[in-house]
């Protein structure tokens, strides 16, 4: 597709998504948002701007390919319940240290491993969907 | 305790996850191998830890017992943890020199781990909606590992499977529909707490009856066990092999757990069931080996026929036939798997695994003769090895409670079994190679060295295959030479299961 | 509303074993679907139905007696997502049996007829 307004709209647009995920993934454990709907909304905007540019120049806009931040996802799951046994607790348990940041957009940051565990399905949900995309247009080009 | 129950499925979690991001297939090996010695040490931790402390459970998140996830470990599946991770070291070394490259490329590996994951976490958990989840989690990575490769009779077997899957996965969620309504809990320990005073109502017998039918098609039990013929001999061995030792044996763990927690109160109906189902289940299985020609289909309609014998313990439902049937999965899933991985070092000396088109393999691999005999024998049952064990303690039970229909047909489809033994036996490794006889002109035979079976200079086994093998024969012949802790361990196990109170203890009212 | 609620579920259910039972994969693969949000619709029929009423705490923190039950909700997000993505991974298998074999009857696809590597399929 070669469309002059979608391209101008892409390269606004796209950033802010990415913003707004994850302005979605630090509010989201006690208000509507999270770690999926995050990694959703940055994965659609990569596929915004996938549509503008070509698939093929949207994923090398990424640091990693997909697969490797599905890895990276599942790794920050997963250890995101270690400090808990640590601690003597069920792995998992959700601790909070005594800390606030300010962030300007989503108030102040309280965090805890909980935010690592969202962190993590962020990065899957990411990884994932990202993944799908590759997939598929490499089946397109090559059939 | 909290770190032991979480660690089988910690490991293969993180190991999938570093497999992914390792590009090296050297490495990959070597990291493949490892966390699956790493998991067999955590379930053996684990069952250690069992047998000394009891029954032990950790709320997940610390959210307490009914609302939250709980894992919990009894004796029977800490052992069958153990067992799976064993099976899944011992088959992970087998596969190094199994599995192609390109099945590598493609993540076999990490799958491999997440099944590993899935199984572990079926048998540890104690929450009826998250046994959904691993079960799905086990049958997506099943699922794609089945399809790896797509030739074409791969994704035809695949599609059965995954459809018959995917429906008793969805008659699992009716189910879970139908007990949550009834009794406002998917917690198993509480379900089973307030299921227990009162006969079962119309919902609640529908759910049990569902619930028979959805772990039933994942066991491979009578009318519903198409998928798994048409499917285990497509997949390269190793895959084949896990799958053997693994899958239906969750869904027959699933069976004794709900039918020994859950639904215990109308016995003499819902366990009749399951009696008739076994007994139909050994038959139809064995009869159907009775008419396959290649090896891996025939031990896979073996696999349908031995998982009768082990719901006809769960259907007896006294002590003893349960301990009879936790002896009879561990010895079944070390001799089956043995079984799936000669197959393949058969097909990888011969080039196919037809018997019609193999033989004289006793002569050039006396060796794997003499491997395939011990856990061929001991799945028919021949005294001194494991097999004549369970089913001797089973049959037992069986003349003890005079059910004599059953005892006959367990009897005879013990000799059915041997019989297909003996087939697989004479005409792979006894009688003369076909080309000799002249029966198969050379270019019938995929073989790619067409003068090999004339000439012994045979393509010989990886020390991998044999390292595998061995393991499992030494494995087989010390459960024959020493039954008896196994023994003792089975009936620990059958004795949680039969006084339920003490798991609902453990779970409702553990102090974390 | 339980009662129309129910039928519909009957009639879902009804709907979905008949395409299960049909020879093209196709439509077996869309009573799958179809008996999924069966499943789906029965688990938050079987909860009971709260109408109007969301599941969320007030503003205090407090809750009021006539609230909806959220773990029904829950579960049928994840059955919903698991569906998603088993469904997802059987398209794209039948896309590839359709390319590979040419047909979609169930009765052609045995997959005995190729196992002997030599023999042309049919």
């Amino acid at each position: 597709m070669n469309s002059l307004l979608l391209q101008v709209c892409a390269r606004i647009t796209s950033p802010l998504q990415i913003i707004l995920s994850l302005i979605l993934l630090l509010r989201g454990h006690n208000e509507p948002g999270g770690g999926f709907i995050g990694g959703l909304v940055a994965a659609a905007g990569i596929i915004l701007y996938g549509f503008a540019f070509g698939f093929h120049r949207a994923l090398c806009l990424l640091p990693l390919p997909p697969i490797s931040f599905i890895a990276i996802g599942l790794l920050l799951a997963a250890f995101s319940g270690i400090p808990a046994l640590l601690a003597g607790q069920p792995y998992l348990t959700g601790l909070w240290p005594n800390l606030s940041i300010p962030t300007f957009l989503a108030g102040n940051l309280k965090p805890g491993t909980p935010l690592f565990f969202d962190l993590g399905v962020y990065f899957s949900v990411f990884g994932t969907v990202l993944l799908m995309l590759e997939t598929s247009t490499k089946n397109e080009n090559s059939p | 305790m909290n770190l032991l129950l979480v660690l089988p499925i910690f490991l293969p979690l993180v190991s999938a996850a570093i497999l992914l991001l390792i590009p090296s297939a050297k490495l990959q090996r070597w990291i493949h191998i490892a966390a699956c010695l790493a998991h067999f040490a955590a379930s053996a931790l684990l069952l250690c830890e069992v047998l000394r402390k009891g029954i032990t459970a950790s709320q997940l998140g610390n959210w307490p017992a009914p609302f939250g996830i709980t894992f919990v470990a009894d004796t029977f599946s800490a052992m069958m943890v153990l067992i799976t991770g064993l099976m899944g070291f011992l088959v992970a070394i087998y596969s190094l020199d199994d599995v192609s490259s390109e099945h590598q490329k493609r993540g076999f590996y990490s799958l491999y781990q997440v099944l590993l994951m899935g199984v572990s976490g079926a048998f540890l958990t104690g929450d009826l909606f998250n046994l959904f989840v691993w079960f799905e989690v086990m049958l997506m990575s099943s699922f794609v590992l089945l399809a790896l490769g797509c030739s074409r009779h791969q994704l035809s077997g695949g599609v059965k499977y995954l459809v018959l899957n995917f429906l008793s996965s969805s008659l699992f969620l009716t189910a879970l529909g139908l007990i949550y309504s009834v009794t406002g809990t998917l917690n198993m320990a509480d379900a089973a707490n307030i299921l227990k005073s009162s006969p079962l109502g119309i919902s609640s017998m529908s759910a049990a009856m569902l619930l028979m039918v959805s772990f039933g098609i994942k066991a491979g039990l009578f009318p519903l066990f198409a998928w798994l013929p048409a499917s285990y001999h497509t997949p390269p061995v190793s895959v084949s092999a896990i799958f053997a030792a693994l899958l239906t044996k969750v869904g027959v763990y699933a069976l004794v757990r709900v039918f020994t927690l859950i639904f215990t109160i109308q016995v003499d109906f819902t366990h009749d069931i399951l009696i008739g189902i076994s007994l139909i289940t050994m038959l139809t299985g064995v009869l159907g080996a009775a008419a396959q020609y290649e090896t891996r289909k025939i031990l896979s309609f073996h696999i349908i026929s031995q998982i009768g014998y082990m719901t006809l313990g769960l259907g007896f439902f006294t002590e003893a036939a349960l301990a009879a049937t936790v002896f009879y999965i561990i010895h079944h899933i070390v001799v089956k798997t043995n079984l799936f991985l000669i197959a393949g070092a058969i097909s990888k000396l011969k080039g196919t695994a037809e018997l019609k088109k193999i033989g004289g393999l006793y002569a050039e691999s006396p060796w794997l003769a003499l491997l395939f005999l011990i856990p061929a024998m001991s799945l028919g049952g021949i005294p001194p090895l494991s097999g004549f064990f369970a089913k001797f303690a089973l049959v037992k039970e069986g003349v003890s409670l005079h059910a004599w229909l059953s005892v006959f047909v367990a009897l005879a489809v013990g000799i059915l079994t041997l019989y297909s033994m003996t087939k697989i036996w004479a005409e792979a490794f006894w009688k003369a190679s076909p080309n000799e006889n002249g029966d198969f002109g050379l270019g019938d035979a995929p073989d790619p060295t067409p003068t090999s079976s004339t000439t012994p200079s045979l393509p010989s086994l990886p020390a991998s295959f044999w390292a595998a093998i061995t393991a499992m024969a030494a494995v087989t012949l010390a459960i024959s030479s020493w039954p008896q802790w196994l023994f003792d361990l089975s009936e620990r196990a059958a004795a949680e299961l039969s006084t339920p109170s003490h798991y609902i203890q453990a779970v409702l009212h553990s102090k974390q | 509303m339980e009662n129309l609620l129910a039928i519909t579920i009957g009639a879902i259910y009804a709907f979905s074993f008949y395409l299960l039972l049909r020879r093209s994969l196709v439509k077996v693969i869309l009573g799958v679907l179809l008996f999924g949000q069966g499943v789906n619709l029965l688990i938050f029929t079987a909860a009971g139905l709260t109408p109007d009423r969301g599941a969320f705490l007030k503003e205090d923190g407090s809750l009021q007696p006539p609230y909806a039950d959220p773990l029904p909700q829950a579960l049928i997000l994840t059955a919903i997502v698991i569906g998603f993505g088993v469904l997802a991974f059987t398209l794209a298998m039948m896309h590839r049996l359709h390319r590979e074999t040419g047909t979609d009857d169930l009765d052609e696809l045995r997959s005995d007829e190729f196992d002997d590597p030599d023999k042309p399929a049919p």
